[in-house]
């Protein structure tokens, strides 16, 4: 490869031929302020539409500015990033995408969190030239059960389109209209809620200001704790231990599982439980789903679906059954744990602590804004009272305790209380690309095979590639195992299926990057891949510090199916912890 | 936003598929596509936005995204008359501006827009070369030179059966 030489605010450097000013100032520590400009380089995702021009530097010769993001360097080209003109252009064009922004920061939802305040701090705006004649925006708002639309604060970055489009491939989400009316909007200008969108979050994961924000249910969760006639149950996924911390100041990858207990406790949940008793669960129905699935193919069946799919990811559930309702037989009818645990907690936990399913709430801390979708589905409800009543945030969970005020770093370590917060190492580590397969196969190898395995760390299956696979020895038997995260991933794997050309057995899906440690829930992390890398860490570390690393050794799930549920996919088993799948291929318009 | 919703015979569909095939399905000729389906429809409702996507596998929303962002494509039926005023650089500071005002006046439409009877729609356009005609006014084929606000009320009646 070529190497160009150049000058940047007077030092020389040496970059190869092709690379943008913006990141040949960077490897010389010269942070060019950007704001429409996403680059998730481990994601292989980047984001250079030009529009914002904040990032503009004077580039000597040229008449204009350039866009330091989607101008490349050429030899001997001399930049300078910090000039009298290069700084009011940027506070000229910041003065611009402000006269006509909503100033309702103290109320907004990514106050504090917002790249656009950030910037507008950084450049030490102060006032805002013609902003009394300027044309507000009046986009209506958009409220989807997971994500909310408020297109008045778009200020048309695209990074969102780029994560719904390139990296997802929902397609849901598209730059629409010109000028002063252009927005990013479903087709047809319909709500999201008539759109392909699976609800991911991942454009809400990326969104520089308060235009895409979760639908926020902390207020719901105070009226819950504060009403004496409930009794509030409390459950929280893997995934959000191994990053709530962050939200805290703490280190990426720190585990805080024992300061959230305490947390909650505090708060006033009257349970507090973990989803990973679900997870162990959802392996000990999957898994003999997976099995007996083999067993038929193996004797000669031509009607058995195979490969599996995973259904624990709701983000997935609600791509494959808009994207592949042809193959809505494929995956496993297996709830997801959310599901699961709300499912027991209103059955079996209720008849035992003899509260009726109507005075018991139901609240998942997920990494997940699908879920939030996902627990307001009619088939997870009885009588119309659901079995998960809602579902919030890692960082609505973060706002609920800082307003308690509570600083997680201060807290004591607590445990679960039982009988639904024991769990393996097997269901932690669902919070992770891998995990779920991973989980599987420790307990469907022991199952299949009657004996114990050796080794049940099974590192081919982790990674961070976006497809990955393995093939598990079952004592003799190949088993092959694919994985996808990111559902654009995913639509490869599948893609194979519908062909007829997969050769796995068994496939997961997270629709996340990094699987759910990288959920649209999480805190932000601004596309770092290291942080991703250090959640999942965290994860397999707390595996690791577990006494019981196989589901079906989780003595309460054995518990359960004595007490209650007979064994595996019994008539119980499938009506309370399976479902099944529905065709959403409608035309949009006659919604 | 939204066109009037309608129901797409078979044979519009596959018509609506030959047009995608003869641009060999490439992404890079939607453009294309639609200029010829808004030649065979006279728009582009989102029913046909629909199969066009499906067709030439892209999301809806990105053909929505094309389809808004040029003003030549319409998701509204044009009216068995269209007419369409210059507002090119002649054409406006001679008066176009006044004409259009009349006909928006008499026809209770905007620009855009079709009247209820679907026989007029009113839409602006740029320079028609005949700036010697200056403002010029279009129905259908037919081209009227130097229109005045007063002409509006007999040209319209040239239309009414």
């Amino acid at each position: 490869m070529s190497l160009v030489k150049l000058t940047i605010d007077g030092n020389k450097v040496e970059v190869p031929a092709g690379t943008t000013i913006y990141k040949a100032a960077k490897q010389m520590d010269i942070d060019i302020p950007i704001l429409c400009y996403m680059d998730l380089k481990d994601l292989n995702i980047e984001n250079k539409p030009g529009g914002c021009r904040i990032c503009s530097v004077e580039v000597e010769g040229r008449r204009n500015l350039a866009p330091s993001c989607s101008t490349d360097v050429t030899e001997g080209m001399v930049v300078k990033t910090n000039t009298m003109r290069v700084i009011n252009a940027r506070r000229t064009v910041m003065e611009l995408i402000l006269s006509d922004h909503p100033k309702d920061c103290l109320s907004c939802a990514k106050s504090g969190n917002c790249d656009l305040q950030d910037m507008a701090v950084k450049l030490g705006i102060r006032e805002i030239p013609g902003q009394e004649y300027a044309e507000m925006s009046t986009y209506r708002l958009d409220t989807s059960p997971s994500i909310i639309r408020d297109l008045d604060k778009c200020i048309m970055c695209r990074r969102c389109e780029t994560m719904c489009n390139d990296f997802q491939t929902v397609g849901a989400l598209h730059a629409v209209n010109r000028g002063f009316n252009a927005v990013v909007a479903p087709a047809f200008e319909m709500n999201l809620e008539h759109s392909p969108c699976t609800y991911c979050g991942q454009c809400v994961a990326v969104c520089p200001t308060g235009a895409l924000t979760e639908v926020d249910h902390t207020a719901k969760v105070i009226r819950a704790l504060n009403d004496p006639t409930k009794t509030v149950v409390v459950q929280t996924a893997p995934a959000v231990r191994a990053a709530l911390g962050e939200e805290f100041g703490m280190e990426p990858g720190t585990r805080v599982t024992g300061q959230m207990v305490t947390a909650l406790k505090q708060l006033g949940f009257d349970y507090v439980f973990d989803t990973d008793f679900a997870a162990d669960l959802t392996i000990m129905e999957e898994g003999t789903e997976l099995l007996g699935r083999l067993k038929k193919h193996l004797e000669g069946d031509e009607n058995v679906k195979l490969p599996i799919l995973t259904s624990c990811c709701p983000g997935w559930v609600n791509f494959f059954e808009y994207n592949f309702p042809d193959l809505k037989d494929v995956p496993s009818t297996a709830r997801s744990p959310q599901q699961m645990f709300g499912a027991i907690a209103k059955t079996y936990f209720a008849d035992k602590i003899k509260v009726d399913r109507k005075d018991m709430v139901v609240i998942s801390i997920m990494p997940c804004l699908a879920k939030k979708y996902e627990c307001q589905r009619e088939e997870f409800s009885v009588d119309g009272n659901p079995d998960v009543d809602f579902s919030i945030s890692t960082r609505e969970l973060a706002h609920l305790i800082k307003q308690a005020n509570m600083d997680l770093n201060k807290l004591k370590e607590d445990e679960f209380d039982a009988p639904l917060g024991e769990s393996s190492g097997a269901a932690v580590i669902f919070g992770a690309t891998g995990g779920v397969i991973e989980a599987a196969t420790r307990t469907a190898y022991e199952l299949h095979t009657g004996k114990t395995l050796d080794k049940i760390d099974f590192k081919q299956l982790r990674g961070m590639e976006g497809i990955r696979s393995a093939t598990v020895d079952f004592d003799g038997l190949d088993i092959n195992i694919g994985i996808a995260h990111g559902l654009g991933n995913a639509r490869k794997l599948l893609d194979e299926v519908r062909a007829g050309k997969s050769k796995y057995h068994a496939i997961e899906v997270m629709a996340c990057p990094g699987g759910c440690i990288g959920g649209g829930g999480q805190p932000l992390h601004h596309g770092d891949a290291s942080i991703l890398q250090a959640r999942i860490k965290a994860i397999y570390d707390e595996d690791e510090g577990k006494t019981i690393r196989k589901s079906h050794e989780n003595p309460y799930i054995v518990k359960l199916y004595d007490e209650f549920l007979g064994e595996p996919l019994s008539e119980k088993a499938h009506e309370l912890l399976h479902t099944h799948y529905f065709d959403k291929r409608k035309k949009i318009f006659q919604v | 936003m939204s066109s009037v919703k309608i129901e797409l015979r078979q044979d519009q569909i596959d018509k609506i598929h030959t047009i995608c095939d003869s641009f060999g399905n490439q992404s890079g000729e939607l453009i294309n596509v639609l200029h010829k389906c808004q030649e065979t429809f006279g728009y582009l409702p989102a029913e046909v936005q629909e199969v066009i996507a499906e067709k030439m596998e892209m999301s809806a929303a990105k053909v929505y995204g094309v389809v808004t962002f040029y003003s030549f494509f319409t998701m509204i039926p044009k009216g068995k008359h269209p007419i369409s005023i210059c507002t090119g650089t002649a054409c406006y500071v001679r008066g176009a501006e006044t004409v259009l005002n009349e006909f928006k006046k008499q026809l209770e439409i905007e620009v855009g827009e079709t009247d209820v009877n679907g026989v007029f729609s009113l839409s602006c356009l740029r320079c028609v070369g005949a700036c010697g005609l200056a403002p010029v006014v279009q129905v259908g084929d037919k081209t009227y030179g130097r229109v005045a606000p007063d002409d509006v009320k007999a040209i319209i009646k040239d239309y009414i059966d």
